[in-house]
């Protein structure tokens, strides 16, 4: 696959940092999911959305080793 | 809490010690090589290990037993603000996809087997290698001796008071470690984790039933913090940059530890590592579901003498005995394989970083294995001295403190993968500063890992780990940009 579109994909890895450490975004009591505070399934959310994204830079990448 | 011996419990219990101990003396002959006498086999299961082995591996000895007892107490105890576990592990793995199949490479070029290799490869500087070497092994030590204060909680569940079930624990760990090496810890995480999905799932599938759902685990959390005037459900206003810059600061430390270290050396290809960093978070969704049983320790209205009790009570008071053995063995278990990764990687330091350089550097293979197979006996007895003879809140003052110093490393372990502009002695003085800045600004907040920054009226607080390590960085670069290359050369 193109080497410019693997470089482009990592990039994504970016968005998690962003998502999780820009706290006063997610302290919030609602709305509450399957009796869960915001606070704490949002966190919760960003582990399979994380590894997606990681597969995705990882599809996208050459692998010569 | 019930500290009587229960039969059924301990018997569990004693089966699934005993089934690993095996395990860990049959690892020897697990994928067999020609010889176990290099340091390569020995000290990294000869670098043939794929994607499941180092999920295991690397999973096992990065979510330990410590993790299990210590992320619910602290949940227990402050509420929102103990899950900050939960972001740090996963903003881990972005680095780790990016960073580590990099690092990977340079190692197996080189035959390198720790950080200290790498560093001294990479810049030539005996000092610096020093410094990342005698960083990792003194930051290492207190973690194992955490792990016994994982298994010293279980222990106590079980009703075995004293120090002789830990000791002897020890031992039998000390004895496959040295003859099997990274493969009988590869082995039991196998086990382990298996024992420990097993838990967890059973856990918050159970738990919340029996304690009338998660959203009264949740009301029943926030009730005792408010009749306890602590702790609550959001982070407090100030609390947010503390947080995130705990997150962070632990997450770029996590993978310059030498345990974490030995599983990425140990993996086959950087391809298997960057598989890894897709797979790993499946752990952290593990860990999430594991800090919220602090909560669950309010809805089942435990009376704890100390908050490291939490999990052991919940499952000795909500499940049969039979079962609350077996939690107790897979948390036991939990800490044997990440302490045999932990001496194994500060035994890899020494016998590379010191013995071969300065005391023997003619040693021979053989040699350098021995050594090591030597100093992860005795790293392994000096955790145990340290938990016996010592108040256990050194242990704790001291891995807060390990944390912050590994963290400072990082530099001269990684920047060399990007840019060849760095040299050693700008490294080696980011180090200084950021290692005895580090500890001097835990030491002045009473041994605390956050310090105040003043901005404006108020300020905040910040890890202090990524503090030094902000320090660290601008001296390496004021240093690099300031002292001739020449001079450099010379010095």
């Amino acid at each position: 696959m193109d080497r410019r579109f693997g470089t482009a994909a990592c990039w994504l890895l970016v968005i998690p940092y962003i998502g999780l450490l820009w706290v006063p975004f997610y302290n919030c009591h609602d709305p509450v999911l399957l009796g869960f505070p915001f606070f704490y399934w949002y966190q919760l959310a960003w582990v399979p959305i994380t590894a997606i994204l990681t597969w995705i830079a990882y599809r996208s990448m050459r692998h010569d080793d | 809490m019930m500290t009587d011996i229960d039969p059924t419990a301990l018997s569990v219990f004693i089966f699934f010690l005993a089934l690993v101990t095996v395990m860990g003396f049959v690892a020897a002959r697990w994928r067999r090589p020609k010889t176990l006498a290099h340091i390569d086999e020995w000290g990294l299961g000869g670098r043939t290990f794929g994607t499941w082995i180092t999920w295991f591996l690397v999973g096992g000895d990065f979510y330990t037993a410590y993790t299990v007892i210590a992320v619910p107490a602290l949940v227990y105890t402050v509420g929102a603000y103990g899950f900050f576990a939960l972001p740090y592990t996963i903003v881990v793995y972005p680095f780790v996809f990016m960073v580590m199949p990099l690092l990977w490479r340079r190692a197996k070029d080189h035959g390198y087997v720790t950080a200290g290799d790498i560093v001294h490869g990479q810049y030539g500087s005996r000092a610096l290698e020093l410094a990342v070497a005698l960083t990792g092994v003194i930051a290492t030590m207190p973690y194992i001796a955490l792990q016994l204060v994982g298994m010293t909680a279980v222990f106590k569940a079980l009703g075995l008071h004293g120090e002789l079930p830990l000791a002897v624990a020890f031992i039998i760990l000390a004895l496959y470690t040295y003859s099997a090496g990274l493969r009988a810890p590869a082995l039991i995480a196998f086990v382990k984790d298996i024992m420990i999905y097993i838990v967890v799932i059973a856990a918050i599938a159970l738990i919340p039933a029996k304690l009338g759902g998660y959203a009264n685990v949740f009301a029943a959390a926030d009730a005792d913090f408010k009749a306890k005037g602590a702790g609550s459900l959001l982070l407090g206003g100030n609390q947010y940059v503390a947080y995130a810059t705990l997150a962070l600061g632990s997450a770029l430390a996590a993978f310059m530890y030498p345990h974490t270290l030995t599983g990425i050396f140990a993996s086959n290809s950087g391809n298997t590592i960057r598989k890894n960093a897709v797979l790993l978070p499946a752990y952290t969704l593990l860990l999430g579901l594991l800090a919220l049983l602090g909560y669950m320790g309010h809805a089942a209205n435990l009376k704890l003498d100390s908050a490291n009790d939490v999990v052991p009570a919940l499952f000795q008071t909500l499940f049969s005995s039979w079962f609350a053995g077996f939690a107790f063995a897979a948390i036991a278990i939990g800490a044997l394989v990440p302490a045999a990764v932990m001496s194994i990687g500060a035994a890899n330091l020494f016998t590379r970083n010191f013995w071969k350089a300065y005391i023997d550097p003619q040693v021979s293979d053989a040699g350098e294995a021995k050594v090591a197979k030597m100093t992860s006996l005795v790293v392994k007895v000096g955790a145990l001295l340290v938990i016996i003879f010592l108040p256990t809140q050194f242990a704790l003052d001291l891995q807060l403190l390990g944390g912050i110093w590994i963290l400072q490393t990082l530099p001269a372990l990684v920047f060399g993968l990007y840019t060849k502009w760095f040299r050693a002695p700008a490294l080696l003085a980011g180090w200084f500063v950021g290692f005895f800045g580090g500890t001097y600004l835990v030491w002045d907040a009473g041994w605390k890992p956050l310090h105040m920054v003043p901005l404006g009226e108020t300020g905040f607080t910040v890890y202090t780990g990524l503090l030094a390590l902000l320090a660290n960085i601008v001296v390496a670069v004021i240093v690099n940009a300031v002292v001739p290359a020449r001079a450099a050369a010379r010095a």
